[in-house]
């Protein structure tokens, strides 16, 4: 019998199994879809091709938020991290951030272990080359074997390998990055289904060898001594392992003048590379030049893996030619005589900007597919396990004809990151911070799962007994919150003693424990000597309480913040509204508001090139009853 | 409908209620041209097929009859390069409300009036100009003194708005600052930076404070000081009054909105509009030698700002100067002591007694006008705290523009609160940024991407 190409059915397609398309794949699922997974390197499964840490300021908040919503990140990373430390303690809470050193071959392993032991999902290697689209909707992918993969939902996960090549000097590599094979017949099948193609760049700093450094004359940094787990259901107690340390050095001025004075081999300042890189992410090249009167700047030597000797420079990313990035390293204290084992590259890739894109991560154009990660204009592995995980949410919420999660920018950092990436115009690859959240003081990392759990359950992804635990502990904190203001403290001897050995100023009258906790130098633990009947709480209920107590002013503020930006959000915008017919828009604000297509007034007014006063043209008009004289309704 | 965003099209005489050498009628929309066509016969005859920012010499007829109405100039100007982003027109007329009134009505055939504004508000809408200035232009058409018309300009030059762009890129580069540190711990330490921001905001606080406060005598340049003049019957009252308006031939016209009922004049002096309270009450009580008037008059003390004390220098005072005398103790009071061009009759106690109730004690004749420029000073020294508004680079004149200014200052004076309480740095965003967003309502911005810029541009992030 002679056989035709081989044709599989499956309800998802995901495209890449990078960290954006493990999420969405697992998400899928778990939701008792069936599901492909195809990836051009089965042994690069949730690679970490650039640095070896997850979390970090504002990523930590996204693992946290990934993990409420029933994704793996969280968990995967409290299975192998070599290293622990929340960032900004010195700082207030909404900026407390977890960061995690990890082990990055057993991150992969695990990550796929969770793969291959997820029912209902299958992985592949294969180098996906078509989309199956018919009449705007699609249908399924083709591979370059020919073999056709028919589906309800595809998402496209396909990270910085659409395309791509690497460059150092005077080398350009056609590959993905660290070697890999690079996807390169992708693009073409998009644009014939009209998907607008960009170009973006990014780059990685050279790898050295461990044993070849000279740590004696480097400063250590560890981690902390107690790990809080990025996953709300890890048990903190179980987090036990030994923590490895990463070392502090710097550039200096030789280090400067090597750069210098080969600036002009550098493919980025030679014109070669034409994508647009990240300002956030600075190669050293772009550090020496734009802030030359810095006579050094900070480098992290960090591990990579127990499994191998290579570490990792943080801070010393670059494009420069091979023989000058040796001088470089050897430049640098403690690296004199650094072995260099892979050098620093820049990458290029194809994806596309997200206005193509609803706030759902599905295509404006193809209904059924959907998009996350790189490939989204994003940068950083938590930026894309987090639209992975929502584009596969919305997949299956489509497949299932139900509603699409859209988290909107008051409830989390995920909210934040897809609604600026699908309404801002981005000239770089995004990455996350914490100021791209204006109510960053109630989206705490802290708080991620009385954010978050409910929706994570709506959708099918938290389980029954999870989210029972979230309600009881919402129910904790509001009663301990009731019980607290209730208190009241006297100003008696005794007490004034007490408040003067903890450093406070005494009371005048009585006033309750609330307002003691108010205080700078006071917190929930240190006045519970006022508190007779204090009930016992597990300590995240005890960090709820005290935050939602000390910061009660702020929050209320954010609070008021957030119910304008509401009404803003509220106000909806007739999806078939006509630019051309509203008179008096400004001709740039007419061709934006076209192009993203906005949902409601406030995300308009976010589109950038909207000015204030094209809002106030568009709301009259929409007000008018003109729109409806033009046809509409 | 006279919806704004109708592309409909609208006329008015723009160069205000007056006689002058010239009248100027604008036109704009997209008709502007084929209405103005109707009725203009020239050289170059059809207007719409003439060159945009051009002027043409012909004549306006009333086209039923073709009866010549004016000889005019015609300037043509094509959207989008024009006031208001849209297609404009100004015919230049002769002088005098009859003509002008005349071409508008030949005109409101095939456009419709322009509401007060109108002009200003559709070049806002089009993208063409910010909201202070066009806070700016709504001044300008309102403005009935001398310093309000150069204040106004100065904030259609963008003052203001320079002024609070400059406040505002303090701000947020302090906020770009602490973001920096927060978002990038390793590479940037905000160790002590509290006290140092502590010191800017303080300056800011000042700086925003001193322009909000701007407002009073914005206030005033605007809409005028509530004025009283009072004495006795018989001092001349009413002979002050005529001497003032004569002096400047300038009682101004009422404007809708902005005239209290009990102000029945309004006269300039000095540049400044004085809002005469009551003076019909003062009329009466000089014609007739009623204590009564007298007391109606004095009923009004508590609401003027300044109150003019006539005495008549040619007798000694007397009870009923007294008697006024203690009602405005502690007013800003200016005493005119009239009819200089009189032998003059005070006696040295009554001077100092005078003295004693105002530092400006002014010999005035209103028979002659001896002393006006006196007075002038008197009250611009008052007003203006000596300081006088020249000396100032701009001033607040609306309302909701101090009303943002106090809303920044109010934020920043939250960040002091939390660099006091000890509160870390992230927390001084939430409210520098809030401060940030209140002056950006006053020239019409929004935040959007403008810290993350300032992140990137001068903070060397990340890794």
């Amino acid at each position: 019998m002679k056989l035709g190409p081989l044709e599989e059915h499956y309800d998802v397609v995901v495209v890449g199994a990078g960290h954006a398309g493990c999420e969405a794949a697992l998400a899928c699922a778990r939701l008792s879809l069936s599901t492909i997974i195809f990836t051009v390197a089965m042994d690069a499964v949730a690679f970490m091709p650039c640095n070896p840490h997850i979390g970090g300021s504002s990523k930590g908040h996204l693992v946290r938020e990934i993990d409420a919503l029933g994704g793996e990140m969280g968990k995967n990373i409290d299975r192998t991290y070599l290293q622990y430390k929340m960032l900004n303690t010195s700082k207030g809470p909404a900026v407390h951030s977890p960061r995690a050193q990890a082990d990055k071959q057993l991150y992969s392993f695990e990550m796929r272990k969770v793969l291959q032991n997820t029912e209902n999902l299958t992985l592949r290697q294969a180098e996906v080359s078509e989309l199956i689209v018919k009449d705007k909707k699609i249908c399924g992918v083709r591979t370059l074997s020919g073999a056709n993969y028919y589906a309800k939902a595809v998402i496209l996960c396909t990270g910085t390998y659409l395309n791509a090549r690497c460059l150092f000097g005077e080398v350009i590599d056609y590959t993905g990055p660290n070697g890999l094979k690079a996807a390169t017949h992708l693009t073409s099948s998009l644009k014939e289904n009209g998907v607008e193609m960009r170009r973006f760049k990014t780059g990685t700093p050279a790898r050295i060898d461990g044993r070849s450094i000279d740590y004696s004359v480097l400063t250590p940094q560890y981690g902390d001594e107690k790990v809080k787990p990025f996953s709300f259901s890890t048990d903190p107690d179980s987090l036990t392992r030994p923590q490895y340390p990463c070392y502090l050095t710097y550039t200096n001025e030789k280090t400067h003048e090597i750069i210098r004075d080969n600036l002009d081999r550098s493919p980025i300042y030679a014109g070669i590379i034409e994508g647009t890189g990240p300002r956030y992410c600075p190669s050293i090249e772009d550090k020496v030049v734009k802030f030359s009167e810095k006579d050094r700047h900070q480098l992290f030597l960090e591990p990579e893996s127990l499994f191998t000797n290579e570490i990792y420079i943080d801070g010393l990313s670059s494009s420069l030619p091979e023989e000058v990035q040796h001088a470089v390293i050897h430049s640098i204290k403690g690296l004199e005589n650094a072995k260099i084992v892979r050098n620093a590259y820049a990458i290029e890739y194809d994806c596309i900007s997200g206005d193509q894109l609803l706030l759902s991560l599905e295509f404006k154009n193809i209904k059924g597919l959907f998009s996350g990660g790189q490939f989204n204009g994003s940068s950083g592995y938590e930026e894309a396990a987090a639209q992975g995980l929502i584009a596969g949410i919305n997949a299956a919420m489509e497949i299932f004809g139900r509603e699409p999660l859209i988290l909107d920018r008051s409830t989390s950092y995920i909210g934040v990151l897809i609604d600026d990436l699908v309404t801002k115009e981005q000239v770089e690859p995004y990455r996350m911070m914490t100021s791209r959240a204006e109510y960053r003081l109630l989206l705490r990392q802290d708080n991620a799962d009385l954010r978050l759990t409910s929706y994570g359950h709506d959708v099918g992804l938290v389980s029954d007994e999870r989210y029972e635990y979230v309600l009881k502990k919402k129910r904790e904190i509001a009663s301990e919150i009731e019980r607290v203001a209730a208190v009241t403290v006297n100003p008696t001897e005794k007490n004034q003693d007490i408040l003067r050995s903890l450093g406070s100023a005494e009371i005048v009258n009585q006033c309750s424990l609330s307002d003691l906790i108010r205080r700078p130098e006071l917190d929930y633990e240190s006045v519970c000597v006022f508190d007779e009947g204090r009930p016992s709480l597990s300590d995240e209920v005890k960090e709820q309480v005290n935050i939602d107590i000390k910061y009660e002013g702020y929050i209320k503020r954010q609070e008021v913040s957030v119910e304008r930006f509401k009404k803003a959000e509220g106000r909806r915008i007739p999806p078939d509204i006509d630019y051309e017919k509203v008179p008096s828009l400004r001709i740039e604000a007419r061709q934006k508001l076209a192009k993203y297509r906005p949902v409601n007034i406030g995300q308009a007014s976010r589109i950038g090139g909207v000015s204030p006063a094209d809002i106030s043209v568009l709301l009259v008009y929409l007000k008018s009853g003109k729109y409806k004289k033009d046809g509409n309704e | 409908m006279n919806d704004i965003l109708n592309t409909d099209t609208i006329a008015a005489i723009s160069t205000g209620y007056s006689s002058g050498g010239i009248a100027v009628i604008r036109i704009s929309g997209k008709d502007a041209f084929s209405s103005a066509d109707r009725i203009f016969r020239g050289m170059d005859s059809p207007l719409s097929s003439c060159a945009s920012h051009t002027v043409h010499y012909g004549h306006i007829v009333d086209p039923s009859l073709e009866l010549i109405v004016d000889e005019v100039l015609v300037s043509i100007f094509r959207a989008p390069r024009t006031y208001t982003r849209e297609d404009v027109v100004e015919i230049s007329c002769h002088g005098g409300m009859f003509v002008a009134r005349k071409i508008l009505s030949l005109l409101f055939e095939y456009v419709r009036p322009a509401e007060p504004g109108e002009f200003t508000k559709r070049a806002f809408l089009n993208g063409r100009i910010d909201l202070s200035e066009a806070n700016a232009v709504a001044d300008i058409i309102s403005s009935d003194n001398d310093r309000y018309l150069l204040n106004a300009e100065r904030q259609l030059s963008g003052v203001l708005a320079k002024k609070v762009e400059d406040f505002r890129s303090k701000i947020v580069h302090e906020a770009a600052f602490i973001e920096s540190a927060v978002d990038d711990p390793e590479n940037y330490s905000l160790d002590g930076y509290g006290d140092v921001l502590s010191e800017k905001v303080d300056e800011l606080i000042k700086g925003l404070s001193d322009l909000s406060e701007t407002f009073s005598e914005g206030r005033i340049m605007k809409e005028g000081v509530e004025t009283l003049i009072i004495g006795k019957p018989n001092v001349g009252k009413s002979s002050i009054l005529n001497c003032l308006s004569r002096n400047e031939s300038a009682i101004v016209t009422d404007i809708p909105g902005t005239t209290r009922d009990l102000i029945s004049e309004k006269i300039r002096l000095s540049g400044i509009t004085l809002n005469l309270i009551d003076s019909a009450g003062v009329h009466e009580a000089d014609d007739r030698v009623e204590a009564i008037g007298v007391e109606r008059t004095l009923s009004k003390i508590d609401e003027a700002k300044l109150i003019i004390f006539a005495v008549d220098s040619s007798e000694e005072l007397d009870e009923n100067d007294y008697h006024i005398f203690e009602k405005i103790r502690g007013k800003n009071v200016i005493v005119l002591l009239n009819k200089s061009d009189k032998p003059q009759a005070l006696s040295e106690g009554s001077l100092e007694k005078l003295a004693d109730l105002s530092k400006y004690v002014l010999q005035f004749s209103a028979k002659n006008g001896d002393g006006i420029e006196k007075l002038g000073s008197a009250i611009s020294d008052i007003i203006f705290s000596g300081k006088g508004s020249e000396g100032r680079d701009i001033i607040i004149t609306d309302e909701r523009q101090k009303a943002e200014c106090d809303n920044a200052v109010r934020s920043l004076l939250l960040v002091k609160r939390s660099i006091e309480d000890g509160l870390s740095e992230d927390f001084f965003t939430q409210d520098l940024m809030d401060a940030y967003d209140a002056l950006g309502r006053i020239i019409g911005k929004g935040v959007s991407e403008d810290l993350i810029e300032e992140i990137f541009s001068k903070f060397c992030m990340g890794k």
